[in-house]
């Protein structure tokens, strides 16, 4: 098929993926600096809950501790770029690499334990952590932690920006830019990941471990392997991270965000491509919203927005949490997928019910 | 050797604490196969629940048989509300439902209550005792003592009475258990609402040495885990013994190994989960499990 | 086209500015950032959630104190203060978003009381980028006041822990001068500040220290260190420890029949903490702390007409707790915002405000502070508080021993 015909006949859903990349290529130019700087922050948390949703949605082990893998990564990048001053773009790759291989080591005992057990012992991780980080004093600046200034746009870069919006191009809009390419090519890689042989078995180790066995699939190859992928996006997360906020350290790598990455993997939908970038809007726009937006909106009854105010986001995930996976364990991309099939049903027709065709398998494209 | 022994004293002690939250995970796992992360929240609250009790003039020993029918009651809500509607869903939804409740009793008891650390009363005096040269409080021994009561009562209730033999049925084989007529539902319920009184004994009797404030059962929770993990997570004695492991070795190991320090307690605990689940998966006392495929 | 039109506006704003100038019969006025002709908005980011929720309150009395103000004078200069408050968690990450949001997008005058050592060092930078004030820094690192000049735009208040561990050395020099030292610390920036502070101080009797421990906020009891402190010979123990860990510490260490003389950071002293340790068993002899606010606990306080002010504005908050040493540090530290605010008159630029608070301050009369404190910056000094008064504990309360000790100069 030629280039033509293939985007003529290519499914609506790859139009819709077009307008999103479009949407957020285009993004910085209508927001202001420092909310390109937030955005930035969500993408960064949706590479992360990409990698979390590879290892929980894709091969079906549950790892609440990815906040220590982002971490790796940050004072990877940080450490190279204010100790042995590399430039920063430079050290997102070895930092993801780094943190993917110590994931892959994780990966090996992680193979002895049920899923409750790896999820309390990853959790156990999570927690523990900052203390961790703390120890090496010299390497990790110890509590102090490691100072990111802020990097510059280079030239061409500056200049197109100029050319097409007429201001200069600032260090946070640089950063969001440099976050979404990261993003974009790390989720074309899932996706090619989760359609082609590795993702098939990871799939099958997740939903009957014996079967996939007794079909020949690599357990142990393929778990470890998702252990390593995950952690290296979540390196890739925790590097760019640094970039953005300009400052690591044990403080900033709390419990509380691996438990944002699940409840973001989660809300977005396991095992969907989508859904991680869902997820992490989600997680990370609730806090301040329901601290600053919710109150200003006159519509709420006055006494549910002071109460969502002061309750602070711990409530809110809490709740929100039990509902999705009440309700909607699909997460947002389950509710939106159904609702679409049901939509189509209903246009299609009777002619559906009597062949029975179901419609395809959202996770094979 | 003095200060050795004194370690190992204040490790007995600190493991009580332990070993209290952790009879109440052993019991969760016994009823349903699963840890819940919500615990130390759930006995956090309670605790709460029976300060506010004693702060409107009730006497301490009402409100300590008070607290533990309301955390009963309120296990068994939370188990109807929130936790059957994903009976029958895999692991990975419990665990997620319960690290949600876990978040949502920490949130609510910090906008209710707020932060600052109160005092809450122990039926024991504060004063010391000297066991061979090594000192503990009354209170120390008090958590050690009201635990032991509780493992026996759990013993008991698990292997020599029938509900607990149902309710153990029912958490590892559903099916067999519904055919023979039993409300699995229900005895899921009953294994939540004893959980959550286990754990409410366990805050009261913690409150007055760790202070009440919405975070106290926060790092406490995985000391638990280890403490149950280590102890076989289906054995009420292994918690207990666990949970005594644990303190003295986090004491010890702070005190005599140079790279661990003062400030690597918790990252020890996390070794000793590391090291069982790796070694020995099913702990001390518990019995390999096979599981059929 | 698009040249016509920004023309015009340039001509219009010209008229404006031109109006505003020539029109009003009041003196000329200078803006900026911030400031309109009825308002001052102030912005803040502390934790109210999270692990260190409990220093919350401070924001919520500061914003007491400002409501205060509003209503009984009108505001500053007919301008009333709005103080946006954001919650940070603690955690230094979401402190630069929402600084940020503050500066970029609430356009806030400054950003007052921002709570956390990790938490505002992190914002150092871009705050002093940015030159928007940061003032009066709800934290004791030294770093605030040191490094005034590489960071001008920001500026501490309460007395720096390493100056207050430096009183702690004078005092343990003078009156227990064969003292063996041990000291408890939180391996965080503060108990890692206090530490410094003190072994400054001590200078060569340093080698009066004979152990130290830390431990982490994930510990579950300090039993292990305080055990290895006893077993060390150690006669004088030091706590550089948050409430949450001071107070079972203390407990501890009547449990294992030790009684050293036993040195209590500032943070933890409030009588209540004093209290609870009591009523757990603590035998509390020989407890000496430094202090430089009112206690509201304190009896001898209960008629002096600060304290009333105090209990008058706390009322304005219905979360706060009118006993909580917090709340008072809050209403305190407004107060000299207020000050400056009052100080810089007409001319109500962040430059000039910064320069007062920075470099010309000198506020002898806060009705919080202990009588003769003063709240002074010079051009050479930025650490404003540097005075407190010895206490030791008597049993019931605390005693103001001597007088005033300045470390002015010191540091």
């Amino acid at each position: 098929m030629s280039v033509l015909q293939r985007i003529r006949t290519a499914p609506p859903r790859y139009w819709l993926v077009g307008v999103v990349i479009l949407f957020f290529v285009g993004l910085p130019t209508v927001i202001d600096s420092f909310q390109a700087s937030e955005w930035a922050q969500a993408l960064i948390l949706a590479i992360a809950i990409m990698g979390l949703n590879i290892l929980v949605g894709y091969s079906g082990q549950l790892s609440l501790g990815h906040g220590a893998f982002m971490a790796l990564g940050a004072y990877t990048s940080a450490i190279l770029a204010h100790r042995y001053k590399m430039d920063y773009l430079l050290t997102i790759p070895i930092a993801g690499l780094l943190t993917g291989i110590v994931g892959f080591l994780f990966g090996v005992p992680a193979l002895r334990l049920s899923a409750l057990y790896l999820a309390l012992a990853s959790f156990a991780l999570a927690v523990v952590a900052p203390s961790l980080i703390k120890r090496p004093v010299e390497l990790t600046g110890g509590v102090h932690g490691i100072f990111v200034p802020p990097v510059d746009p280079p030239q061409f870069a500056k200049d197109a920006y100029a050319a097409v919006t007429g201001t200069a191009m600032t260090s946070d809009q640089w950063t969001y830019y440099v976050t979404l390419g990261c993003a974009l090519v790390l989720f074309w890689l899932a996706w090619n990941l989760v359609r082609h042989r590795a993702g098939r078995a990871m799939r099958a180790i997740r939903d009957g471990e014996v079967a996939a066995a007794a079909s020949g699939v690599n357990i142990a190859g393929y778990k470890t392997l998702a252990f390593g992928i995950s952690a290296l996006y979540a390196g890739i997360a925790g590097s760019l991270f640094g970039m953005a906020v300009g400052y690591v350290s044990p403080d900033t790598f709390p419990v509380a965000l691996s438990i944002q990455l699940i409840v973001g993997a989660v809300v977005g939908g396991l095992a969907s491509i989508p859904g991680p970038l869902l997820g992490g809007i989600f997680v990370y726009f609730l806090p301040i919203e329901s601290n600053q937006w919710v109150p200003t909106q006159t519509w709420i009854p006055s006494q549910i927005a002071s109460t969502v105010e002061k309750a602070g986001p711990a409530v809110s995930y809490g709740a929100v949490l039990i509902l999705i996976m009440i309700f909607a364990s699909n997460g947002i991309v389950g509710l939106v997928t159904a609702g679409y099939a049901r939509v189509r049903r209903r246009l299609r027709g009777p002619g559906d019910r009597e062949t029975g065709q179901t419609s395809p398998d959202p996770q094979t494209v | 050797m003095q200060e050795f022994l004194q370690q190992v004293v204040s490790g007995i002690a600190t493991g009580g604490i332990f070993a209290s939250l952790a009879l109440a995970l052993v019991l969760i796992y016994n009823a349903m196969g699963l840890v819940n992360f919500a615990q130390g929240e759930m006995a956090m609250l309670a605790t709460f629940a029976a300060y506010t009790l004693i702060n409107r003039g009730v006497s301490y020993w009402i409100a300590f048989p008070l607290t533990l029918v309301i955390a009963f009651a309120g296990g068994i809500a939370i188990q109807r509300i929130v936790i059957r509607p994903v009976e029958r869903a895999p692991i990975l939804t419990m665990v997620i439902v319960t690290l949600g409740l876990a978040t949502l009793v920490n949130g609510l008891a910090g906008f209710f209550f707020g932060y600052v650390p109160r005092s809450f009363p122990s039926p024991f005096s504060a004063q010391t005792v000297n066991i061979l040269g090594a000192l503990a409080s009354y209170q120390d021994l008090g958590v050690i003592a009201v635990t032991g009561v509780v493992l026996l009562a759990i013993y008991l209730l698990l292997q020599h009475t029938t509900v607990g033999l149902t309710m153990r049925a029912a958490a590892h084989h559903p099916e067999a258990s519904r055919l023979l007529g039993v409300r699995v539902s229900w005895m899921l319920a009953l294994g939540w609402g004893l959980a959550s009184a286990v754990g409410a004994v366990s805050g009261i009797m913690v409150a007055p040495i760790l202070l009440l404030e919405p975070n106290m059962m926060q790092t406490i929770i995985i000391y638990a885990f280890a403490a149950a993990v280590l102890g076989g997570i289906e054995s009420p004695l292994g918690a207990v013994v666990g949970g005594v492991i644990v303190g003295v070795t986090i004491n010890l190991a702070g005190a005599y190994l140079p790279f661990v320090g003062g400030d690597l307690q918790l990252a020890v605990a996390l070794a000793i989960i590391v090291a069982v689940l790796v070694l020995k998966p099913n702990g001390l006392f518990g019995r390999p499990t096979a599981r059929r495929v | 086209m698009a040249k016509t039109g920004s023309r015009i506006a340039a001509i219009a704003a010209f008229l404006v500015t031109v109006a505003a100038c020539g029109g009003s019969s009041s003196a000329v006025v200078a803006t900026d950032v911030g400031i309109t002709s009825s308002s001052i908005l102030l912005g803040n980011t502390i934790a109210q959630s999270g692990p260190a929720a409990a220093y919350g309150t401070i924001a919520n009395g500061e914003n007491a104190y400002f409501t205060y103000i509003n209503n009984t004078e009108g505001g500053v200069n007919g301008r009333k203060i709005t103080f946006t408050i954001l919650d940070d968690g603690y955690n230094p990450a979401n402190t630069v978003t929402l600084t940020k949001q503050l500066v970029e997008q609430n356009k806030v005058f400054a950003i007052f009381g921002g709570l956390g050592t990790e938490a505002q060092t992190a914002v150092r930078d871009y705050m002093n980028a940015q030159k928007v004030p940061q003032l009066f820094v709800a934290t004791g690192a030294t770093t605030f006041g040191s490094d005034f000049s590489s960071y001008p735009y920001t500026i501490g208040w309460q007395p720096p822990y390493q100056g207050e561990a430096r009183i702690y050395a004078k005092d343990v020099i003078a009156k227990h001068a064969g003292a063996k030292i041990g000291i408890l610390y939180q391996n965080d920036s503060y108990g890692q500040d206090y530490l410094k502070g003190l072994t400054d101080g001590l200078g060569s009797n340093s080698s009066m220290i004979v152990d130290k421990e830390s431990y982490d906020v994930t510990a579950a009891s300090t039993a292990a260190q305080l055990v290895k402190l006893k077993a060390s010979g150690a006669d004088t123990l030091f706590l550089f420890t948050t409430p949450g860990f001071t107070i079972p510490a203390l407990v501890t260490v009547t449990k294992l029949g030790w009684a050293p003389t036993i040195y209590l950071n500032s943070v933890s002293n409030p009588q209540v903490y004093m209290g609870i340790a009591a009523k757990n068993g603590a035998a509390l002899k020989n407890v000496t702390s430094v202090g430089y606010l009112k206690d509201p606990t304190d009896p001898q306080w209960a008629s002096d007409s600060g304290m009333q002010l105090y209990k008058t504005v706390i009322a304005n908050c219905t979360t706060c707790n009118v006993n909580d040493g917090f709340n008072i540090y809050g209403v305190a530290s407004a107060w000299t915002m207020v000050d400056i605010l009052k100080q810089a008159g007409s001319n109500l630029t962040r430059s000039n405000v910064m320069s007062i608070a920075g470099s010309n301050l000198n506020e002898t009369n806060n009705p919080f502070l202990l009588p003769g404190v003063v709240v002074k910056t010079t051009s050479s000094d930025h650490h404003p508080i540097m005075q407190e008064q010895v206490i030791t504990w008597s049993g019931t309360g605390w005693t103001l021993q001597g007088s005033l000790i300045n470390e002015r100069g010191t540091i």
